[in-house]
């Protein structure tokens, strides 16, 4: 039988070790180095079952499947439109995967997605070369127009949308605001101007304390008294 | 967001007199800090943080020949290096167009303003004078590198002291107290025209969609000794005037923090 060398929830750091024993899997965050299940990343562990994984702490976005992220258009190409997604990884919107319209041979395609676009697409595809497919047909896949685009912890996400999308719902509710999180980091948000600022720093606090317990709550408190004071 | 979608936002933002961040237009980032003599090793250094903006300044001193135009006069030198750690769109190699804008605009400042006494750098007329070299490293640029690359020179400059000389080599592992012979210090603000708006110390996003920048330098007896006009929007006479007027008031407040 595997024997762990860490607790559960303890911190670690990349090429540390976590267990041993071939009988333990590694999961996300983790590989297998002989008969050892070694961290990649700076993150929590996590046992679950046979199963080891790392709830990262820090670092960038990496491309999963089925994830809904918002992109910037870099380039225009035959095929379609390369997109950043936030990520060390390259993007690719092809023109099937891009609009349920029929576009005809040699349009221009700029006037579907120009350079240096916001879109919210999905992560259709994600090989192992780490080469990503998007696509933006789909409810809630959209261009973005007008609003702000800014950046969080990619790991901070989660906490950002909250339990079914708890935390987020609240912060547009207080602020009459319209926010899009895409789970690569980027975060648009669209109000009245005194709204999205508060909406901005109430976002930022969230990444600030992400590890604080009862943040709902003062998430609340603080929207309630910044609004107050904003009228 | 495009250039359009981005400035239409900005503006609509300034219409109503608050900023991205939620400042007012005409107020500096926080917090100033300025830490002169950041870097040991250098004869002169400061490190200046406005905001998220970071800027690492040092001087170098040397002996060498004066130019020959100014035989009795110390060499002055500015160069700025836009590293790609401070900003994604900075790429490495010989410095572009903003880098060379960035040091200029420095360098005038400093010359113009007679700041550095150069006559007193001499040490032998038509043959050997001091050169002080100053080099700006923004560490992270989030707007505003002219503002605080300027704080940084002239607070480098001031913690600045000669190293060691014999009349023939420089010891560099030995500063005496000798302090550089500076006069008069300038303070350099640059305001920024969008849409009808002036605003100061802009974010990179603002300054991405700015119309047209004014760098004003001032002394401390009031006189304003250098311009520099960026962006490709002209200027009206009286946008000019309360440029003039804006940059002037608000390097008082920037004063403080390099006395």
């Amino acid at each position: 039988m595997g024997k762990l060398l860490v607790k559960e929830k303890e911190v670690v750091v990349p090429g540390e070790d976590l267990a041993e024993g071939m009988d333990l899997l590694p999961g996300e965050g983790c590989y297998r180095d002989e008969n050892k299940i070694v961290a990649a990343r700076l993150g929590l562990v996590k046992v679950g079952g046979r199963l080891i994984k790392l709830i990262p702490l820090s670092g960038k976005y990496l491309p999963k499947k089925n994830d809904v992220i918002i992109g910037k258009i870099t380039e225009i190409t035959l095929m379609g439109w390369r997109v950043d997604t936030n990520s060390a990884y390259p993007a690719m919107l092809s023109l099937r995967d891009a609009t349920s319209e029929y576009i005809a041979k040699g349009a221009n395609l700029s006037q579907y997605y120009a350079i240096g676009d916001y879109i919210v697409a999905k992560i259709t595809n994600v090989t192992s070369q780490n080469l990503v497919d998007l696509t933006t047909k789909g409810p809630g896949l959209h261009k973005l127009k007008g609003g702000r685009i800014i950046s969080v912890q990619p790991t901070k996400v989660p906490r950002i949308i909250g339990k079914a999308g708890s935390m987020v719902n609240m912060i547009k509710k207080a602020t009459n605001s319209k926010i899009i999180v895409g789970q690569n980091g980027l975060v648009w948000i669209q109000a009245e101007p005194k709204m999205e600022l508060i909406a901005v720093e109430a976002i930022r606090m969230i990444e600030k304390y992400a590890h604080v317990e009862g943040l709902t709550d003062k998430v609340k408190e603080f929207l309630d008294k910044a609004i107050k004071g904003g009228r | 967001m495009n250039y359009r979608e981005a400035k239409e936002h900005i503006e609509g933002l300034l219409n109503q007199g608050i900023r991205l961040d939620g400042r007012k237009l005409t107020e500096y980032r926080k917090p100033i800090k300025v830490e002169p003599g950041f870097i040991e090793t250098a004869e002169g250094s400061a490190r200046v943080i406005i905001g998220e903006t970071e800027v690492i300044v040092g001087v170098k001193m040397a002996v060498e020949e004066p130019y020959p135009d100014t035989p009795d006069q110390g060499n002055l030198m500015v160069g700025a290096e836009l590293t790609p750690l401070s900003n994604p769109e900075f790429e490495s190699g010989p410095p572009g167009i903003q880098a060379i804008e960035l040091a200029r605009v420095i360098d005038r400042g400093i010359r113009e303003s007679k700041m550095i006494d150069s006559k007193k750098l001499c040490i032998k007329k038509g043959e050997k004078v001091w050169a002080v070299m100053i080099d700006i490293s923004p560490i992270n640029d989030a707007g505003n590198l002219f503002d605080a690359g300027a704080l940084g020179a002239i607070a480098a400059l001031k913690s600045t002291r000669f190293p060691e000389y014999d009349g023939e080599k420089v010891n560099y592992k030995k500063h005496t107290n000798k302090k550089l012979p500076l006069n008069k210090i300038p303070i350099s603000v640059t305001v920024h025209k969008i849409g009808e708006h002036l605003i100061i110390d802009p974010l990179t996003e603002e300054e991405n969609v700015s119309d047209a920048r004014l760098t004003v330098v001032v002394r401390d007896d009031g006189k304003i000794c250098a311009l520099q006009k960026g962006g490709s929007m002209p200027l009206s006479s009286e946008e000019l005037d309360s440029m003039l007027k804006l940059g002037a008031e608000k390097s008082k407040e920037l004063r403080k923090f390099i006395e």
